[in-house]
């Protein structure tokens, strides 16, 4: 604590030079952060799902329906503890740029399979009892001020109903929040009998199953039996892991994951160099002022510290205020509709403080050693 | 008069200092080096907005169309009767030849798993069933093998499909479901959408996809660009469909639009904050560089020397040094990125696009520009500090 001071004087002896330093620092983390919510974006969630849960699609791919009947076949075949299905829908929301995702569901089984959709009670027993009824993910509700009660139109782009008409209406009975950062809270669910008794076309059509199992280990084995049971069948059946699913789709969207990380490289490399070349010129310019310190008996340790904990303390104090301000700013970065809502992911978060600490020791360990090894004689004959 | 000498004067204070930068080699490079990072993030990152601009742009040409649904965005979620059909063929504003007619072809849009080469994923390829005048609307040529026989279980494969996914070479078979489809041939669309695509045979499609005969979409060649309007109004207005006819080309473009606004603004952002760390960098670099001078600009200005040129010499040197940088980022983003061939999805379609990175060279000037402002903006102060520099004291300095 009585070094500071003598920190606070090091450090503004060039003022602005400290203060750009800092800024830079400030500026890479806050760009590390916006990167690592890009990156969590375009991974589409793929840490969040779950190896216990399968999904299977039809296996030409998975705009091809498949029937409804095999919700019971599948529940029957050993190792599946349950068994839920989902339709793409693809409607519109008064303006095709208005896009969520909207699926109808029978209630109960999706809100088993899917505890991260957290549902109140009273709104979920209110959604199972209305035939017509929705809900829907919190971001998308806040979007459009939804409120629970409401009547959304849906106008349909595939899904005529019987009387010819595109017009889908429904009540709006809950409101679901995620279990976790990353949960999608922008889906809307209804209820699959009250679509399959109105829809022109296709009845007792599904689009796609999820399945929970109950030993993750034996995944492969239970797709496989899923598969045997369906092949030969006029429609044959594809089964992945929902990991495995969402990874596959991510990879089409691009790899942009490999992208991000060597934007990120480069941004470090430079601000490390600049931080560095920085701090490595601030201890030599005061190469005379290290020899003093030296010669009123600090230790080579206590100098070594001293260089090291003024680096930190700019890496440190700019880090921090940069990976704040990414936490602040990040989600309130328009994205349009083709990315879900940004936000800097905790692992992230852990990471770029491991970095700015770690930024901290690299660019200040180097002139530390040098003012440690300093030799006092040498240092004070110099000019 | 004093003209000629401030012009002098600068000249030979930006001399001066030119000359001496090999002495600041080690601070100058980390500046050279950031810049050259901002540049190069900024291109390469807007030339995927490019690749996938040109890619769905230059689809189509002035005199193509296609008819829809009415309600429809995308062929995806279009769905067209036989009798809608019918009658948009009908229609005398299509241009018509003597081998297959009227040049319109009602096609279907399916999307079947194949892998990628690249990751072994799985991933959504289009698989499209045309009508023979599909080959006449589009511009369409076959670069290996030939072109599918009518009625067989034959596809044709685009170029950027071929290169994607496993498994596409001429003469090998294709599983999809319980269907097998023989490659008989690779074309080549121009860089175009169907570039990505596989072609096959409406009629042979129809059935196994229990598709009956309904079609998705028509696409026509008109008589001339002209007769767009009478087209459109023709079936628009027709009480017995629902329609929409696009421009063909229109319709790709506005596909485009959603993906390529997301990377413009996420590579806007990334440009921006990256300038912003690089211009502190410039800023300290300057300093340090007018700092180590201190005593020669002092020098200077006690001769007689100006404050202006020294302030234009550091300006000078900033942005020599930022050029430099630019020039150097710019040349890695244009060998390291331009033509990289990478896949997207269309998310209208549900289905994979394939595109190459396009750095333009408007893109290239677009980062060299945004070097200069950088180094412009980053040695205006340090310069203003080197005017502003006491003599005395500098002299004193050590």
């Amino acid at each position: 604590m009585k070094y500071l001071p003598l920190l606070w004087h090091s450090l503004f002896r060039r003022k602005v030079r400290t203060i750009f330093t800092l800024l830079a620092v400030l500026v890479a983390f806050t760009l590390y952060g916006f990167l690592a919510a890009i990156e969590a974006a375009f991974g589409m969630g793929v840490e969040l799902a779950g190896n216990e849960r399968l999904v299977l699609i039809h296996k030409v791919s998975i705009i091809q329906l498949l029937p409804e009947s095999y919700l019971e076949r599948i529940r029957a075949t050993p190792g599946v503890t349950d068994v839920c299905h989902q339709t793409w829908f693809g409607g519109i929301y008064q303006d095709p740029k208005n896009f969520f995702m909207q699926t109808p569901v029978d209630p109960e089984s999706l809100l088993r399979m899917f505890p991260e959709f957290k549902l109140r009670d009273d709104q979920k027993k209110a959604w199972i009892a209305d035939q017509q009824g929705a809900i829907v993910g919190r971001a998308t509700a806040e979007k459009y001020g939804w409120k629970v009660g409401d009547r959304i139109p849906i106008q349909a782009t595939i899904w005529r109903k019987k009387d010819n008409s595109s017009n889908w209406e429904f009540n709006l009975d809950g409101i679901y929040d995620g279990a976790e950062q990353g949960t999608d809270v922008t889906q809307f669910f209804f209820h699959y009998k009250y679509f399959d008794e109105s829809r022109l076309f296709g009845q007792g059509n599904v689009g796609w199953y999820t399945v929970r199992i109950a030993d993750a280990s034996k995944a492969a084995q239970i797709a496989q039996a899923l598969d045997g049971q369906f092949a030969n069948s006029p429609a044959e059946t594809k089964t992945t892991t929902e990991k495995a699913f969402v990874q596959a789709f991510a990879n089409q969207v691009g790899n942009i994951a490999l992208i991000v990380r060597s934007i990120i490289g480069m941004a470090f490399f430079i601000i490390l160099l600049v931080t560095a070349n920085t701090m490595a010129e601030s201890v030599r310019e005061r190469t005379s002022e290290v020899a003093v310190l030296k010669t009123l008996g600090f230790t080579d340790g206590r100098v070594l510290a001293l260089v090291l904990v003024e680096s930190c303390l700019i890496a440190g104090v700019g880090g921090f205020l940069g990976l704040g301000l990414a936490g602040l700013m990040v989600p309130r970065i328009p994205t349009g509709n083709l990315l879900p809502n940004l936000f800097v992911p905790k692992a992230s978060l852990g990471v770029g403080i491991a970095l700015v600490l770690g930024l901290g020791f690299v660019a200040g360990i180097f002139p530390a050693l040098r003012a440690m090894r300093l030799r006092i004689v040498d240092a004070l004959r110099r000019v | 008069m004093w003209i000629f000498s401030g012009l002098f004067q600068t000249a030979v204070v930006t001399a001066v200092n030119l000359r001496t930068l090999t002495g600041r080699l080690a601070a100058s490079a980390v500046a050279v080096v950031g810049m050259a990072g901002v540049v190069a993030v900024l291109t390469s990152v807007l030339s995927i907005a490019e690749g996938i601009k040109t890619t769905m742009g230059n689809t189509g040409s002035p005199d193509t169309a296609v008819v829809m649904r009415a309600g429809a965005d995308a062929e995806m979620t279009s769905i067209l009767m036989h009798e809608d059909v019918v009658t948009v063929k009908d229609a005398p504003e299509i241009a018509r030849s003597s081998a297959v007619g009227s040049l319109a072809s009602a096609e279907l849009f399916a999307v079947v798993d194949l892998i990628k080469a690249s990751t072994g994923t799985t991933a959504n390829a289009p698989l499209r069933g045309v009508e023979p005048a599909a080959f006449k609307v589009r511009s369409f040529k076959m670069i290996k093998g030939r072109p599918f026989e009518t009625g067989r279980n034959e596809v044709v494969v685009g170029r950027s499909a071929a290169a994607e996914y496993r498994g596409l070479d001429v003469g090998s078979q294709l599983k999809l479901g319980q269907n097998i489809w023989h490659i008989v041939g690779i074309f080549d669309a121009g860089g175009t959408v169907p570039d990505s695509e596989l072609w096959c045979d409406a009629g042979v499609l129809a059935p196994l996809y229990r598709r009956g005969n309904s079609r998705q979409a028509v696409y026509v060649r008109l008589t001339s660009p002209g007769a767009f309007t009478a087209f459109k109004d023709r079936l628009t207005t027709d009480p017995r469909v629902k329609l929409k006819v696009m421009r063909e080309q229109e319709y790709y473009a506005g596909q485009s639009e959603t993906l390529s606004r997301t990377i413009v603004l996420i590579g806007g952002i990334i440009g921006v904050l990256m300038g912003i760390g690089a211009l502190f960098v410039a800023i300290i670099t300057m300093y340090s560089a007018v700092a180590s001078r201190t005593r020669e600009i002092a020098t200077l200005r006690a001769l007689g020397f100006r404050g202006g040129p020294v302030v234009i010499s550091v300006l000078v040197e900033s942005m020599m040094l930022a050029l430099v940088g630019g020039a150097l980022g710019a040349a890695v983003a244009y060998f390291g990125f331009n033509g990289y061939q990478a896949a997207t999805m269309n998310w209208q379609n549900m289905s994979s696009i394939g595109f190459a990175f396009r750095v333009t060279p408007k893109l290239l000037v677009l980062g060299v520009g945004w070097a200069l402002v950088l180094g412009l903006l980053g040695g205006l102060f340090p310069a203003i500090r080197a005017m502003r520099l006491p003599i005395v004291t500098a002299l004193r300095e050590l």
